[in-house]
């Protein structure tokens, strides 16, 4: 498939990104105490009467800051347009990846830099854990006056980003800091309250009709093999293996966090039941996995819920007997 | 101010380690600091509709933090040659960076020394530093030995 933007993309290779940009401020102390100490840079060399720039500022001193890329930075049409190209293809986040420098001599208060930079290379549509998009590459020359002072190659990744879970509303109530979405609640009736009753108490309880002996769940008022309506429960050992699973991956729910595994849980007593399967990565869980029955608290503003789960043993090959 | 201790430079030697509190206020400061108004550096809720799960450090501070973890340790006399960095698994807020170096070979009184920082979630950077070293420290010339 040929990668119409790509190739677009691509004849921006060379073009200028920045012409005679100047540095919106001199090379000045207070910038440097204030970038020492958000560093946490207690280095002499960076005060006093004598005082150098910490080398790691040369970009700092060519941004464009709150009030942009405007006027004397040099931005290129070119750059824009390169830009403004990806954000319509959807490629509107950008994340710097590489940054490499190199410190010819060192910046000191009164400096004034200018600076040219190229856009050097476009790579072809990547896709990586943040999304699809394009690594747009950058080399830029700082000078003072006529000197080179360093060289600083960028590189970013404007891209179109891959899982956004679910809406902005959604994440706004699902996924707000301090406050848990609310799960599922459980549907409680007549033919299944002793099932919940069990698990509040941390037991598994099977069903089992008196007529004729065979284990059902989930729970029903009668049995499937002979139609007797009368019961007892077995409490279940909590031993089982992953007879089939599914993985979620959509849509989302803000409870959860996709992807998840469902198994669907065969106990040792032969019944199978419907959970989470936790203790291993969504793609590790396979047929015959060996799990073990815990109980699980989850609280959220509805208050707690207990549920059963199912932990992934320990790889017993061939087998527990 | 008494003389700076010699340092030993020497390829094979590791740098001891530096831990950094990846703090909401260290995020926004760096970003400041370093001029990058970027939102996913100081605004959650924006961050939230890029798809990050919150603001995260910007390339300039981990710069900035990869070099003053080589000059700490080589002293106010040594000088960045050259710092070439490269960025995987975010820093959030709340998060610990630590900071480990070694020496990777010395070239007269010039070092390479290759960082890693890593995070709770991963490898944050990765890169090599340039740096010269100042007259007094002892460099043993030689390039790194493998099997250490």
């Amino acid at each position: 498939m040929v990668d119409e933007l790509g190739a677009r993309l691509k004849t921006y290779e060379g073009r200028a990104a920045a012409v005679a940009g100047r540095g919106k401020d001199p090379v000045n102390e207070p910038m440097i105490r204030h970038w020492c100490e958000a560093m946490g840079d207690t280095n002499p060399a960076y005060a006093g009467p004598d005082a150098v720039a910490p080398p790691t500022m040369l970009q700092a001193w060519t941004m464009g800051g709150l009030s942009g890329y405007t006027g004397r930075t040099g931005r290129t049409g070119a750059y824009d347009e390169l830009f403004d190209l990806l954000d319509e293809a959807g490629c509107t986040s950008v994340v710097a990846t590489d940054c490499e420098q190199e410190y010819l001599r060192p910046l000191r208060p009164g400096d004034e830099v200018t600076f040219d930079a190229v856009i050097e290379s476009v790579s072809d549509r990547k896709t990586t854990k943040l999304g699809t998009g394009y690594f747009v590459t950058t080399r830029m020359d700082v000078r003072v006056g006529p000197d080179l002072v360093g060289t600083h190659r960028f590189r970013i990744l404007k891209y179109a980003p891959a899982h956004k879970k679910g809406n902005g509303k959604e994440r706004r109530e699902g996924k707000r800091e301090g406050v848990r979405a609310r799960r599922p609640r459980l549907v409680v009736n007549r033919d299944n309250a002793g099932f919940w009753e069990g698990v509040q108490r941390h037991q598994l309880l099977i069903q089992r009709c008196t007529d004729c002996g065979t284990l059902r769940h989930p729970w029903l008022p009668g049995c499937n093999a002979c139609g007797g309506p009368d019961w007892d429960t077995v409490e279940a050992s909590g031993e089982g293996t992953v007879y089939s699973y599914v993985v979620m991956h959509h849509p989302p729910f803000p409870a959860f966090d996709p992807p998840y595994a469902v198994g669907l849980i065969e106990l040792a007593e032969g019944v199978r039941i419907v959970s989470n399967v936790v203790g291993v990565p969504y793609d590790k869980v396979r047929m015959g996995l060996p799990v073990r029955l815990e109980f699980q608290r989850y609280d959220d503003e509805d208050g707690p819920l207990v549920l059963p789960v199912f932990r992934a043993q320990e790889d017993r090959e061939g087998g527990a007997g | 101010m008494t003389a700076e201790a010699p340092v030993r430079v020497k390829a094979g030697d590791e740098l001891p380690p530096l831990e950094i509190e990846i703090t909401r206020t260290l995020i926004v400061a760096g970003a400041v600091a370093s001029r990058d108004y970027q939102d996913v550096h100081h605004d959650a809720e924006a961050a939230r509709q890029k798809g990050s799960p919150d603001i995260f450090m910007n390339i300039l501070t981990t710069n900035g933090l990869v070099g003053r973890y080589i000059t700490d340790h080589f002293g106010p006399g040594a000088t960045l040659r050259k710092v070439a960095i490269r960025l995987g698994a975010p820093n959030y807020p709340g998060d610990t960076m630590v900071l480990t170096g070694r020496i990777e070979e010395t070239d007269g009184d010039t070092a390479t020394v290759r960082v890693l920082g890593a995070n709770g979630i991963g490898r944050h950077v990765t890169g090599t530093v340039t740096v010269t070293v100042p007259t007094g420290h002892e460099v043993t010339a030689s390039t790194s030995e493998a099997g250490e």
